[in-house]
Protein backbone atom coordinates (compact mmCIF):
# COMPACT_ATOMS: atom_id res chain seq x y z
CA UNK A 1 0.00 0.00 0.00
CA UNK A 2 1.69 3.12 -1.21
CA UNK A 3 1.65 6.26 0.84
CA UNK A 4 -1.00 8.67 -0.21
CA UNK A 5 -0.65 12.39 -0.28
CA UNK A 6 -3.56 14.51 0.83
CA UNK A 7 -3.88 15.92 -2.68
CA UNK A 8 -4.26 12.45 -4.14
CA UNK A 9 -6.78 11.56 -1.51
CA UNK A 10 -8.96 14.54 -2.09
CA UNK A 11 -8.87 14.31 -5.86
CA UNK A 12 -8.71 10.63 -6.75
CA UNK A 13 -10.85 9.29 -3.97
CA UNK A 14 -13.13 12.24 -3.54
CA UNK A 15 -16.31 10.39 -4.49
CA UNK A 16 -15.55 7.44 -2.25
CA UNK A 17 -15.00 9.68 0.75
CA UNK A 18 -18.13 11.61 -0.08
CA UNK A 19 -20.10 8.38 -0.19
CA UNK A 20 -18.68 7.40 3.19
CA UNK A 21 -19.89 10.69 4.60
CA UNK A 22 -23.24 10.04 3.01
CA UNK A 23 -23.67 6.66 4.63
CA UNK A 24 -22.42 7.75 8.04
CA UNK A 25 -24.36 10.98 8.18
CA UNK A 26 -27.43 9.30 6.70
CA UNK A 27 -27.52 6.90 9.59
CA UNK A 28 -26.84 9.66 12.10
CA UNK A 29 -29.54 11.87 10.65
CA UNK A 30 -32.06 9.04 10.90
CA UNK A 31 -31.08 8.50 14.53
CA UNK A 32 -31.47 12.22 15.20
CA UNK A 33 -34.87 12.33 13.50
CA UNK A 34 -36.10 9.40 15.58
CA UNK A 35 -34.80 10.96 18.74
CA UNK A 36 -36.70 14.20 18.36
CA UNK A 37 -39.51 12.80 16.25
CA UNK A 38 -39.02 15.35 13.47
CA UNK A 39 -37.97 15.27 9.87
CA UNK A 40 -34.28 16.09 9.54
CA UNK A 41 -32.61 16.73 6.19
CA UNK A 42 -28.97 16.43 5.32
CA UNK A 43 -26.89 17.94 2.58
CA UNK A 44 -24.58 16.14 0.18
CA UNK A 45 -21.35 15.69 2.16
CA UNK A 46 -18.35 17.77 1.30
CA UNK A 47 -14.82 16.47 1.36
CA UNK A 48 -12.59 19.38 2.12
CA UNK A 49 -8.91 19.97 2.46
CA UNK A 50 -8.32 23.21 4.27
CA UNK A 51 -5.37 25.23 5.39
CA UNK A 52 -5.44 26.05 9.07
CA UNK A 53 -6.22 29.70 8.50
CA UNK A 54 -9.29 28.68 6.47
CA UNK A 55 -10.68 26.60 9.31
CA UNK A 56 -12.39 29.55 10.95
CA UNK A 57 -14.76 30.01 8.04
CA UNK A 58 -15.72 26.35 8.09
CA UNK A 59 -18.45 26.68 10.68
CA UNK A 60 -19.51 30.27 10.23
CA UNK A 61 -16.51 32.22 11.53
CA UNK A 62 -14.03 31.75 14.37
CA UNK A 63 -16.16 33.63 16.85
CA UNK A 64 -19.42 31.84 16.15
CA UNK A 65 -20.51 30.30 19.45
CA UNK A 66 -21.11 26.61 18.99
CA UNK A 67 -21.96 23.59 21.01
CA UNK A 68 -19.41 21.02 20.01
CA UNK A 69 -19.43 17.35 20.82
CA UNK A 70 -16.07 15.82 20.26
CA UNK A 71 -14.90 12.28 20.51
CA UNK A 72 -11.78 10.37 19.70
CA UNK A 73 -11.92 7.29 17.56
CA UNK A 74 -9.64 4.32 18.10
CA UNK A 75 -9.42 0.76 16.86
CA UNK A 76 -8.55 -0.06 13.26
CA UNK A 77 -8.83 3.60 12.42
CA UNK A 78 -7.74 6.61 14.44
CA UNK A 79 -9.06 10.09 14.35
CA UNK A 80 -11.78 12.20 15.77
CA UNK A 81 -15.33 13.14 15.13
CA UNK A 82 -17.21 16.31 15.85
CA UNK A 83 -20.86 17.16 15.91
CA UNK A 84 -21.43 20.90 16.11
CA UNK A 85 -24.40 23.17 16.13
CA UNK A 86 -25.05 26.80 17.04
CA UNK A 87 -26.04 27.34 20.65
CA UNK A 88 -29.63 28.21 19.84
CA UNK A 89 -30.01 25.16 17.64
CA UNK A 90 -28.72 22.98 20.45
CA UNK A 91 -31.27 24.45 22.84
CA UNK A 92 -34.06 23.70 20.36
CA UNK A 93 -32.80 20.17 20.10
CA UNK A 94 -32.67 19.63 23.86
CA UNK A 95 -36.06 21.27 24.23
CA UNK A 96 -37.66 18.93 21.72
CA UNK A 97 -35.95 15.96 23.25
CA UNK A 98 -37.07 16.71 26.78
CA UNK A 99 -40.59 17.53 25.63
CA UNK A 100 -40.76 14.26 23.72
CA UNK A 101 -39.16 11.93 26.22
CA UNK A 102 -40.16 13.40 29.53
CA UNK A 103 -43.50 14.79 28.48
CA UNK A 104 -42.43 18.24 29.60
CA UNK A 105 -44.00 21.20 27.79
CA UNK A 106 -41.69 22.89 25.27
CA UNK A 107 -40.09 25.92 26.82
CA UNK A 108 -39.45 29.34 25.38
CA UNK A 109 -35.95 29.17 23.92
CA UNK A 110 -35.22 32.72 25.04
CA UNK A 111 -35.57 31.59 28.64
CA UNK A 112 -33.47 28.48 28.28
CA UNK A 113 -29.82 28.12 29.03
CA UNK A 114 -27.30 25.34 29.25
CA UNK A 115 -27.55 23.90 32.74
CA UNK A 116 -26.43 20.54 34.01
CA UNK A 117 -29.48 18.77 32.61
CA UNK A 118 -29.26 20.37 29.16
CA UNK A 119 -25.56 19.56 28.89
CA UNK A 120 -26.14 16.00 29.90
CA UNK A 121 -29.00 15.61 27.42
CA UNK A 122 -26.89 17.13 24.68
CA UNK A 123 -24.03 14.76 25.44
CA UNK A 124 -26.38 11.83 25.18
CA UNK A 125 -27.68 13.09 21.84
CA UNK A 126 -24.09 13.34 20.72
CA UNK A 127 -23.41 9.83 21.89
CA UNK A 128 -26.34 8.36 20.01
CA UNK A 129 -25.85 10.09 16.71
CA UNK A 130 -22.09 9.90 16.48
CA UNK A 131 -22.50 6.23 17.40
CA UNK A 132 -24.92 5.85 14.51
CA UNK A 133 -22.44 7.54 12.16
CA UNK A 134 -19.53 5.37 13.23
CA UNK A 135 -21.58 2.17 13.25
CA UNK A 136 -22.49 2.67 9.63
CA UNK A 137 -18.86 3.33 8.81
CA UNK A 138 -17.73 0.27 10.68
CA UNK A 139 -20.30 -1.94 8.99
CA UNK A 140 -19.40 -1.02 5.42
CA UNK A 141 -15.65 -1.09 5.94
CA UNK A 142 -15.63 -4.04 8.31
CA UNK A 143 -13.14 -2.13 10.43
CA UNK A 144 -13.25 -1.89 14.18
CA UNK A 145 -14.09 1.61 15.33
CA UNK A 146 -14.21 2.37 19.03
CA UNK A 147 -15.41 5.83 20.00
CA UNK A 148 -14.39 7.40 23.31
CA UNK A 149 -17.10 8.85 25.54
CA UNK A 150 -18.09 12.20 24.06
CA UNK A 151 -16.88 15.49 25.48
CA UNK A 152 -18.92 18.63 25.17
CA UNK A 153 -17.82 22.22 24.84
CA UNK A 154 -19.71 25.46 24.32
CA UNK A 155 -17.25 27.86 22.82
CA UNK A 156 -15.92 29.76 19.81
CA UNK A 157 -15.77 27.71 16.62
CA UNK A 158 -12.07 28.51 16.30
CA UNK A 159 -11.31 27.23 19.78
CA UNK A 160 -13.22 23.98 19.28
CA UNK A 161 -11.60 23.35 15.92
CA UNK A 162 -8.11 23.98 17.29
CA UNK A 163 -8.24 20.51 18.84
CA UNK A 164 -8.40 18.48 15.61
CA UNK A 165 -6.21 21.11 13.92
CA UNK A 166 -3.37 20.52 16.37
CA UNK A 167 -3.53 16.79 15.67
CA UNK A 168 -3.27 17.35 11.94
CA UNK A 169 -0.68 20.05 12.42
CA UNK A 170 1.90 17.49 13.46
CA UNK A 171 1.65 15.82 10.08
CA UNK A 172 1.16 18.68 7.69
CA UNK A 173 -0.27 22.06 6.91
CA UNK A 174 -3.74 21.01 5.94
CA UNK A 175 -6.67 19.30 7.51
CA UNK A 176 -8.80 16.87 5.56
CA UNK A 177 -12.36 16.31 6.64
CA UNK A 178 -15.73 15.00 5.58
CA UNK A 179 -18.42 17.50 6.45
CA UNK A 180 -22.19 17.06 6.27
CA UNK A 181 -24.74 19.71 7.09
CA UNK A 182 -28.07 18.79 8.59
CA UNK A 183 -31.19 20.83 9.21
CA UNK A 184 -34.86 20.51 9.93
CA UNK A 185 -37.53 22.81 8.54
CA UNK A 186 -36.85 25.65 10.94
CA UNK A 187 -34.86 25.49 14.12
CA UNK A 188 -32.05 23.12 13.67
CA UNK A 189 -28.83 23.19 11.75
CA UNK A 190 -25.41 21.82 12.36
CA UNK A 191 -22.59 19.68 11.08
CA UNK A 192 -21.12 16.24 11.39
CA UNK A 193 -17.40 16.32 10.83
CA UNK A 194 -15.40 13.14 10.48
CA UNK A 195 -11.66 13.57 10.77
CA UNK A 196 -9.70 10.35 10.33
CA UNK A 197 -5.93 10.68 10.40
CA UNK A 198 -3.99 10.13 7.17
CA UNK A 199 -3.17 6.45 7.79
CA UNK A 200 -6.79 5.76 8.53
CA UNK A 201 -7.92 7.20 5.21
CA UNK A 202 -5.72 4.62 3.54
CA UNK A 203 -7.09 1.83 5.69
CA UNK A 204 -10.65 2.84 4.91
CA UNK A 205 -10.00 2.96 1.17
CA UNK A 206 -8.18 -0.34 1.33
CA UNK A 207 -11.01 -1.96 3.26
CA UNK A 208 -13.45 -0.80 0.62
CA UNK A 209 -11.26 -2.37 -2.06
CA UNK A 210 -10.68 0.85 -3.96
CA UNK A 211 -6.92 0.93 -3.56
CA UNK B 1 -8.25 54.89 15.75
CA UNK B 2 -5.79 52.63 14.05
CA UNK B 3 -6.31 49.62 11.91
CA UNK B 4 -7.17 46.15 13.25
CA UNK B 5 -4.87 43.49 11.82
CA UNK B 6 -6.08 39.90 11.82
CA UNK B 7 -3.84 36.92 12.48
CA UNK B 8 -5.01 33.44 11.41
CA UNK B 9 -4.22 30.10 12.97
CA UNK B 10 -0.53 29.15 12.60
CA UNK B 11 0.49 32.65 11.55
CA UNK B 12 1.97 35.84 13.01
CA UNK B 13 1.81 39.53 12.13
CA UNK B 14 3.65 42.67 13.14
CA UNK B 15 1.78 45.69 14.36
CA UNK B 16 3.05 49.27 14.54
CA UNK B 17 1.85 52.66 15.76
CA UNK B 18 -1.69 52.92 17.09
CA UNK B 19 -2.86 49.86 15.17
CA UNK B 20 -4.01 46.75 16.97
CA UNK B 21 -3.71 43.10 16.16
CA UNK B 22 -6.21 40.34 16.87
CA UNK B 23 -6.66 36.61 16.63
CA UNK B 24 -10.03 34.94 17.07
CA UNK B 25 -11.03 31.88 19.00
CA UNK B 26 -7.77 30.63 20.50
CA UNK B 27 -8.32 27.15 21.91
CA UNK B 28 -5.29 25.03 22.63
CA UNK B 29 -3.27 27.52 20.55
CA UNK B 30 -1.36 30.32 22.27
CA UNK B 31 -1.44 34.00 21.34
CA UNK B 32 2.05 35.37 21.95
CA UNK B 33 2.04 39.17 22.12
CA UNK B 34 5.40 40.93 22.01
CA UNK B 35 6.27 44.61 22.06
CA UNK B 36 9.08 47.05 22.46
CA UNK B 37 7.55 49.85 24.58
CA UNK B 38 10.00 52.48 23.34
CA UNK B 39 9.83 51.99 19.57
CA UNK B 40 6.21 50.82 19.69
CA UNK B 41 6.94 47.84 17.47
CA UNK B 42 4.71 44.90 18.36
CA UNK B 43 3.52 41.60 17.06
CA UNK B 44 1.15 38.74 17.70
CA UNK B 45 1.72 35.05 16.93
CA UNK B 46 -0.99 32.37 16.88
CA UNK B 47 1.06 29.32 17.81
CA UNK B 48 -0.47 25.89 17.27
CA UNK B 49 2.17 23.36 18.33
CA UNK B 50 5.03 23.45 20.82
CA UNK B 51 8.10 22.28 18.99
CA UNK B 52 9.25 22.23 15.35
CA UNK B 53 11.74 19.48 16.19
CA UNK B 54 8.98 17.00 17.01
CA UNK B 55 7.97 16.53 13.39
CA UNK B 56 9.50 16.42 9.93
CA UNK B 57 6.67 18.49 8.56
CA UNK B 58 7.96 21.77 9.84
CA UNK B 59 8.01 23.89 6.68
CA UNK B 60 5.41 26.27 8.10
CA UNK B 61 7.55 27.90 10.77
CA UNK B 62 4.69 30.05 12.05
CA UNK B 63 2.93 26.93 13.33
CA UNK B 64 5.41 26.16 16.12
CA UNK B 65 6.19 28.06 19.30
CA UNK B 66 9.98 27.95 18.86
CA UNK B 67 10.22 28.99 15.21
CA UNK B 68 7.31 31.45 15.23
CA UNK B 69 8.74 33.40 18.17
CA UNK B 70 12.24 33.43 16.66
CA UNK B 71 10.99 34.66 13.28
CA UNK B 72 8.70 37.28 14.74
CA UNK B 73 11.48 38.70 16.92
CA UNK B 74 13.85 38.86 13.93
CA UNK B 75 11.26 40.79 11.94
CA UNK B 76 10.48 43.12 14.84
CA UNK B 77 14.17 43.97 15.12
CA UNK B 78 14.23 44.80 11.41
CA UNK B 79 11.38 47.24 11.99
CA UNK B 80 13.31 49.02 14.73
CA UNK B 81 12.58 47.06 17.90
CA UNK B 82 15.39 46.54 20.39
CA UNK B 83 15.62 42.91 21.42
CA UNK B 84 16.64 43.70 24.98
CA UNK B 85 13.57 45.87 25.53
CA UNK B 86 11.00 43.32 24.38
CA UNK B 87 8.28 42.22 26.78
CA UNK B 88 5.65 39.53 26.34
CA UNK B 89 2.10 38.61 27.27
CA UNK B 90 0.53 35.21 26.71
CA UNK B 91 -3.05 34.00 26.32
CA UNK B 92 -4.68 30.73 25.31
CA UNK B 93 -3.34 27.22 25.73
CA UNK B 94 -6.64 25.85 26.97
CA UNK B 95 -7.55 22.22 27.16
CA UNK B 96 -10.85 22.27 25.32
CA UNK B 97 -11.76 18.66 25.96
CA UNK B 98 -10.43 16.23 28.52
CA UNK B 99 -9.92 12.59 27.74
CA UNK B 100 -8.38 9.75 29.65
CA UNK B 101 -6.98 7.87 26.71
CA UNK B 102 -3.69 6.85 25.23
CA UNK B 103 -3.73 10.06 23.26
CA UNK B 104 -3.82 12.16 26.38
CA UNK B 105 -0.44 13.63 25.52
CA UNK B 106 -1.98 15.13 22.40
CA UNK B 107 -4.90 16.41 24.41
CA UNK B 108 -2.53 18.30 26.67
CA UNK B 109 -1.22 20.27 23.71
CA UNK B 110 -2.44 23.57 25.20
CA UNK B 111 -0.36 23.18 28.31
CA UNK B 112 2.66 22.10 26.26
CA UNK B 113 2.22 25.09 23.95
CA UNK B 114 2.35 27.49 26.90
CA UNK B 115 5.43 25.78 28.34
CA UNK B 116 7.19 25.92 24.96
CA UNK B 117 6.44 29.63 24.56
CA UNK B 118 7.75 30.36 28.05
CA UNK B 119 10.91 28.39 27.35
CA UNK B 120 11.61 30.18 24.07
CA UNK B 121 10.97 33.60 25.59
CA UNK B 122 13.31 32.76 28.44
CA UNK B 123 16.03 31.87 25.96
CA UNK B 124 15.76 35.39 24.59
CA UNK B 125 15.62 36.83 28.10
CA UNK B 126 12.17 38.28 27.41
CA UNK B 127 10.05 38.91 30.47
CA UNK B 128 6.45 37.71 30.53
CA UNK B 129 4.51 40.58 32.08
CA UNK B 130 1.16 38.80 32.24
CA UNK B 131 -0.57 35.68 31.10
CA UNK B 132 -4.05 34.24 30.93
CA UNK B 133 -3.57 30.63 29.96
CA UNK B 134 -4.89 27.13 30.54
CA UNK B 135 -8.37 26.21 31.75
CA UNK B 136 -10.93 24.84 29.34
CA UNK B 137 -12.36 27.75 27.38
CA UNK B 138 -11.54 29.59 24.17
CA UNK B 139 -10.23 33.14 24.00
CA UNK B 140 -10.34 35.92 21.44
CA UNK B 141 -7.54 38.43 21.92
CA UNK B 142 -6.73 41.96 20.80
CA UNK B 143 -3.28 43.43 21.39
CA UNK B 144 -2.40 47.13 21.37
CA UNK B 145 1.39 47.44 21.07
CA UNK B 146 1.31 51.19 21.78
CA UNK B 147 -0.11 50.72 25.29
CA UNK B 148 0.68 47.05 25.81
CA UNK B 149 -2.96 46.30 26.57
CA UNK B 150 -3.95 42.75 25.79
CA UNK B 151 -7.72 42.33 25.77
CA UNK B 152 -9.20 38.87 26.24
CA UNK B 153 -12.79 37.88 25.47
CA UNK B 154 -14.35 34.50 26.26
CA UNK B 155 -17.81 33.03 25.95
CA UNK B 156 -19.95 33.85 28.98
CA UNK B 157 -17.18 35.69 30.84
CA UNK B 158 -16.48 39.37 31.34
CA UNK B 159 -13.87 40.89 29.07
CA UNK B 160 -10.52 41.38 30.72
CA UNK B 161 -7.35 43.29 30.00
CA UNK B 162 -3.97 42.02 31.07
Amino acid sequence: MADLSMEQLTHEYFDVLKELGNIGAGNATTALAELINCKVDMSVPQVRMLEFNELGDLLGGEEMILVGIYLMVEGDIDGSMMFTLPQESALHLVNKLMAGMLGMPEKDIAEMEFGEMELSAMKEVGNIITGAYLNALSTITNLKIYPSPPQIGIDYAGALLSVPAAEFGIMGDNILLIQTKFSDDMDLDGYFIMIPDMDSYQKILHALGVM
Amino acid sequence: MGELIKVGMADWKLCLGDNSVTTLGLGSCVGVALRDPISGVGGLAHVMLPDSNETNNNSNRAKFADTAIADMIAEMVKKGANKSRLVAKLAGGAQMFSFNSSKSDMMRVGERNVAACEKKLKEYGIRILAKDTGDNYGRTVVFFPASGDYIIRSVGKPEKTI
